[in-house]
């Protein structure tokens, strides 16, 4: 059974700023991770289309932390999200030159 | 295309020495415990290569051949040009046409005589990357395309080998380091961005302070391993944004369903990454650049 839709931060980096109003960490709300992406989805339209594939699925390139874990090793999408917890959206970057 | 400019040890000194001038030199480190005469010894017999003469590379090496490190090597086929001098510690605005591994070699020599610079003056391939990792102790990583990112990981995976990782772009910055045995680059990412995808730093910027940041942290855990010494950066993964000036840090774990170094892997030898990455292989068109300068 879901939980309780919660309060939580989220940060992105500089690439995907643009799509939410160019800031850096704002505030959200959701159950779950894939809650909390609809709902930044509804604030930022166009903000999905950054991390999703075609088919909704979260692009392998893009990695999502709940406080500093991969939710990779949690539950993925279905991870439940607690008052508090620090989300950041990170996708991969290759500059070095 | 190799080569190696040797020290000048004028004093005779030997990778197991140190010369009178070296104590003075690195007497900011010897008299620090964590370091002293034996660990400065270990900074002179490393050998550590730094992939790209650039941006993260170009402080690296600096701040390598400063400490010490006995043999430094550089792997970059491109030219210094213009728009690379508002953050490329390596090169200045006299080195503009000049290829980037000689402007390298020449300041590093300013910096530090006694290193051993090596360049390696080709575009980084599945058919040479063994070859010229294998020589090496450590690996820092300063590609700016995710071609080569995937080859360094998967090369320096192979030969068991360290890799020192950084990255940057606009006012973020990345850097961990991945240890055969604790995961790699595709366990944090498994399956790279579609051509087009993710901007690169010509694409979309970079504040070139950003690299003296990453940088002088990949310096630091290069260090930090040669000498055994606090914790590295092995399953941490540290954000920069400079921006807030907020550093924070999430756990990089070992995938155990990474193709390179999982439980079953798949990926045994090099394979052809510009495929894997889907992009135009850049070979053709570096060993144009090389060769119009001759």
């Amino acid at each position: 059974m879901e939980g309780p839709t919660v309060p939580v931060r989220v940060h992105v980096t500089s690439v995907i700023q643009k799509v939410v109003n160019d800031q850096k960490e704002f505030p959200s709300e959701g159950a779950t991770i894939a809650e909390l992406i609809k709902n930044i989805e509804t604030a930022y339209p166009g903000f999905r289309a950054q991390i999703t594939d075609d088919v909704g699925e979260l692009h392998r390139f893009v990695n999502i932390y709940l406080n500093d874990e991969d939710i990779r090793y949690l539950q993925g999408k279905e991870t439940p999200l607690s008052d508090g917890d620090e989300v950041s959206i990170l996708p991969a970057l290759a500059g070095g030159m | 295309m190799t080569s190696n400019v040797g020290a000048n040890n004028g004093n005779g000194a030997s990778p197991t020495t140190l010369s009178q001038d070296e104590v003075m030199r690195y007497s900011r480190h010897i008299i620090m415990p964590q370091v002293g005469p034996i660990g400065q010894r270990r900074l002179k017999q490393a050998k550590v290569l730094i992939v790209g003469a650039g941006g993260l590379g170009s402080p690296v090496a600096i701040y390598l051949a400063l400490a010490g490190v006995g043999t430094v090597g550089l792997v970059d086929f491109d030219v210094v040009d213009l728009s690379n001098l508002q953050r490329q510690l390596l090169h200045q605005t006299s080195d503009i046409g000049k290829r980037k591994v000689e402007s390298a070699r020449e300041t590093l020599a300013d910096y530090n005589p006694e290193v051993t610079v090596r360049t390696h003056e080709a575009p980084l391939t599945s058919d040479n990357a063994m070859e010229i990792i294998t020589d090496y102790d450590i690996v820092v990583n300063g590609a700016d395309n995710f071609a080569t990112r995937y080859l360094v990981n998967d090369a320096a995976y192979l030969l068991g080998k360290t890799l020192v990782d950084g990255s940057i772009l606009l006012f973020d910055g990345q850097a961990t380091v991945y240890k055969p045995g604790h995961g790699c680059y595709r366990c944090l990412y498994p399956a790279p961005p579609p051509p087009g995808l993710v901007p690169s730093c010509a694409e979309a910027g970079v504040l070139g302070a950003i690299t003296g940041i990453i940088g002088s942290i990949q310096a630091t855990e290069v260090f930090k391993q040669i000498l055994g010494i606090g914790d590295p950066l092995v399953g941490r993964l540290l954000l920069v944004d400079a921006l807030s000036m907020e550093f924070r840090v999430m756990k990089i774990r070992k995938d155990p369903s990474c193709p390179l170094c999982g439980e079953h892997p798949t990926v045994t030898e090099l394979i052809d990454y510009d495929q894997f990455c889907g992009t135009p292989s850049i070979t053709l068109e570096a060993e144009a650049l090389v060769a119009s300068g001759d």
